[in-house]
């Protein structure tokens, strides 16, 4: 039987630059296809190749044959009979894919009126049965309310609603799972899996995750730099993969464990009964709303060479506690680092002492200047810090600590626009180490880059911490990170410590209901 | 909803409170008075006419008289025009300026967006080079070379118009100065309406929309509803500047609208007639900004939520 989806030799282009090197992919109806790669490799240009997405100045050639129909080149009213009616599509960022102007019934109804020509009213109904049939909570009262009010889980629910409203012969899934929580990922997977078979549509899931992928898709496709580099069967490439990018993305999970530290070592932080809350939202100026509490009452303690793992889904109060303890937070309670209370010291007097302990934040992105040079940032603290080092001794200790985070010292004139993902996090770690500090706060410093990279970045930042006896508050919501970085975690859940202990203790035998669930979700 | 307009009039006394005070003692550090003539009064003359308005109390008297006369509604006496009110001179005026910039404000706001999302729609192509180029130009030829220039070329040239005077408000006679008055806004709209749309058009939202296969006529409603929030953010502003009068214009047109109060009185140190327009300047700014929000709350459910 004719594959559902044919793609030959499929290329894409910008200006002379080119991104996708001649794919050839079959789908047969009912089949899941997983396009595996990390960033830079071509998989989401193909599917939106496919779905005639791509920007004007994108050059598109090959051959795309939906169902014997020709999509490359096909003209704009032939394209919208397909697409959204016979193909679906979801997207990534469930934050930014529906328009925060108009309400999820208008548009679910949207596609519906488009291809089926349905009434306002017969819309309406359609789309409470797909609101349904994605598990949301509360469908009727969804059809009304804006995307800002419902959680990304939820959107990314309305999405695929959406995306399968006209019963598509084919969904394509761009990275449909990565910006969620991993409790929620597992939902989600499950979810489509389950509808897949029920509608028996055939799927293209398109992702960085080979983890995720053996969930869901019994051929996979791995690509690296714009081609093709093996496809098969998903479990085959697993046990035997055959080309060296597979081997590698197979070998990409974080591995190993963090050496226990010394014994003996001393407490470097300290924190007692910290407590981070906000200004709730309405109230009157004469009687405010209650305060929005993000971290209630949490006790811990790090010692030199340790790491405590940081654990929780998104708004769990994680990163609101790291920059308490940082003391970029207001906060009640007591935080001591060494022998010293900072929650008693102004600013001022806070100001010497911020030398001991260093944020690297999770967006390497955000998180540089884009008007300085790489170098000029690592050493803007040595300016505040050391003031008395002269330009050159400055410069010297910038080569040594692009040097130490494994970067060539020879590129720090450069800006950071010009260095990768995992390079500008290499300079982001350089900027906090070359202050020498006893304490680093790492706020999710992995969660944006590849897998690959991940692996180095949790190898550099291991390294680091053997060398200079380093104090590591680590938050992730990304269990096989933390396991391979931390000595103890705690477990946050609305603010609050869940649990506690060794990191062995409590991700092999997780006691709370909670735990046990961001277990399952990163480990199945 | 109401609660929320009755607190943004609220808020806006102070605002209101603060402006009336700082003019009131600026217009009277200019020099000279509003009885200062080229051939000087005699002093007997003067102390009277000083004495009848007023002027010969302390200044902090005469503040306080201002300050309670204005609550009740009463703007005073215009100093150079003589046996009228500062309000019945603002009521003669306001119909004239009030017309002329609404049709100038829909004229612009029409002709803009229509303009802005053909050029959007037509990005880098000669359409939309026209446009920026028409935009530009309107910007920076000031409204007193657009004048003439429309008056010489359809008024004496073609013949087609008059070239001033108001007649009652005959239609032939608002369309140049509606022009020369719509033609700096217009330029402005269609680059606030081109520029909302070509960043609207980059979203990812947007993209779902193609992704849903949606016909054009559906995406465009989807882009001008976003586009909507810049431009009506520019309107409140602009609404207030058009509808209390241009001075140029109603100048070079010879219209009697309220636009020229304000430069005669403070040239002519009538200082109550400055006041009473600039009470009634920052009121409809007040009142046009409070429009402008809740504007942006009706097309933003975002904004409607945190208001």
């Amino acid at each position: 039987m004719a594959p559902l989806l044919a793609i030959r030799g499929l290329t894409v282009a910008y200006g002379g630059r080119t991104v996708l090197h001649g794919l050839d992919l079959d789908i047969a109806r009912g089949e899941t296809v997983a396009l595996v790669g990390e960033s830079g490799s071509g998989k989401s240009q193909a599917a939106l190749a496919v779905m005639g997405l791509l920007p004007e100045r994108a050059a598109v050639s090959g051959s795309a044959r939906f169902d014997g129909t020709e999509l490359v080149g096909l003209p704009r009213p032939a394209l919208d009979r397909i697409r959204g009616a016979r193909i679906g599509m979801v997207f990534q960022e469930p934050m930014t894919a529906l328009d925060p102007l108009f309400t999820v019934g208008h548009q679910i109804a949207l596609p519906l009126r488009a291809h089926r020509g349905l009434t306002g009213r017969q819309a309406a109904t359609r789309a409470r049965e797909l609101l349904r049939l994605v598990e949301l909570r509360d469908a009727e009262a969804r059809l009304t309310a804006y995307p800002h009010e419902l959680s990304g889980g939820e959107r990314q629910r309305v999405m695929i609603a959406m995306a399968l409203a006209c019963e598509p012969d084919l969904l394509i899934a761009d990275e449909p799972t990565t910006a969620l929580d991993v409790t929620v990922q597992a939902r989600i997977l499950a979810l489509l899996n389950d509808l897949k078979q029920r509608l028996g549509m055939a799927m293209l899931f398109v992702s960085h995750d080979l983890r995720l992928v053996r969930r869901i898709a019994g051929r996979t496709a791995v690509m690296r730099a714009g081609r093709l580099v093996e496809v098969g069967p998903t479990e085959r490439l697993f046990a035997a993969p055959a080309a060296p990018e597979t081997r590698d993305l197979v070998a990409a999970e974080p591995a190993g464990r963090k050496a226990p530290p010394p014994p003996g070592s001393p407490v470097v932080l300290e924190a007692r009964n910290v407590a981070v809350s906000y200004p709730g939202r309405g109230g009157r100026p004469w009687r405010p709303a209650p305060r929005r509490v993000a971290v209630a009452g949490i006790d811990l303690a790090v010692r030199a060479g340790e790491t405590l793992g940081l654990v929780g889904e998104s708004g769990s109060g994680k990163s609101s506690l790291g920059r308490a303890l940082l003391r970029l937070e207001p906060s009640a309670g007591i935080v001591r680092f060494e022998d010293r209370d900072l929650t008693a010291l102004s600013r001022a007097a806070l100001r010497p002492l911020r030398r001991g302990f260093q944020p690297v934040f999770q967006d390497p992105h955000g998180s540089l200047s884009p008007r300085m040079s790489a170098g000029a940032i690592v050493t803007e603290g040595l300016r505040v810090h050391a003031p008395e080092l002269g330009a050159r001794e400055r410069d010297a200790r910038a080569a040594a600590a692009f040097a130490e985070v494994r970067l060539d010292p020879g590129t720090r004139h450069r800006p950071p626009h010009a260095f990768s993902g995992g390079q500008r996090q290499r300079i982001a770690i350089a900027r906090a180490m070359i202050l020498r500090p006893r304490l680093v706060v790492l706020d999710e410093p992995t969660s944006a880059l590849d897998r690959t990279v991940q692996r180095d970045i949790v190898a550099l930042l291991r390294d680091l911490q053997a060398a200079h006896g380093l104090a590591y508050v680590f938050i992730s919501h990304d269990l096989a990170v933390v396991r391979a970085l931390s000595d103890r975690v705690l477990v946050l859940r609305d603010g609050r410590a869940v649990e506690h202990g060794p990191v062995d203790t409590v991700l092999e035998t997780p006691r709370e209901d909670y735990t046990r669930a961001l277990v399952a979700a990163a480990t199945t | 909803m109401i609660p929320f307009v009755l607190r943004r009039l609220v808020q806006a006394i102070p605002t209101l409170f603060l402006v009336v005070t700082l003019s009131f003692f600026l217009i009277r550090l200019a020099p000279g008075g509003p009885f200062d003539l080229e051939r000087p009064l005699a002093p007997a003359a003067m102390e009277t006419l000083r004495r009848v308005y007023g002027l010969d109390q302390p200044l902090v008297v005469q503040y306080g008289r201002y300050l309670a006369a204005l609550l009740r509604g009463d703007l005073g006496p215009s100093f150079s025009v003589r046996d009228l009110s500062v309000a019945e001179l603002l009521a003669r005026g306001l119909p004239v300026s009030m017309t002329l910039g609404a049709l100038a404000l829909v004229l612009a706001l029409g002709l803009g967006v229509a303009l802005g999302g053909l050029a959007a729609a037509r990005r880098g192509g000669i359409l939309d080079h026209a446009v920026m180029t028409l935009g530009t130009l309107g910007l920076t030829v000031p409204g007193f070379v657009v004048a003439p220039l429309l008056q010489i070329a359809f008024g004496l040239a073609l013949g087609w118009l008059p070239v001033g005077g108001w007649e009652g408000g005959d239609p032939r006679h608002l369309v140049l100065p509606v022009i020369t008055l719509a033609l700096p806004q217009v330029a402005v709209i269609a680059r606030l309406t081109r520029a909302a749309l070509i960043e609207g058009a980059g979203l990812p939202h947007r993209r779902t929309l193609r992704a849903l296969g949606l016909p054009p006529r559906v995406i465009a409603l989807h882009a001008l509803r976003g586009a909507a929030l810049p431009v009506v953010s520019y309107l409140g502003p602009a609404a207030a500047g058009l509808l209390t009068g241009s001075v140029v214009v109603e100048t070079v047109f010879g219209l009697p609208g309220v636009g020229r109060y304000f430069v005669d009185g403070a040239l002519n140190r009538d200082y109550t007639l400055v006041m009473g327009t600039v009470v009634l300047i920052g009121v409809f700014v007040i009142v046009l900004n409070l429009l402008v929000d809740l504007a942006t709350a009706a097309i933003d459910p975002r904004v409607r939520q945190a208001a």
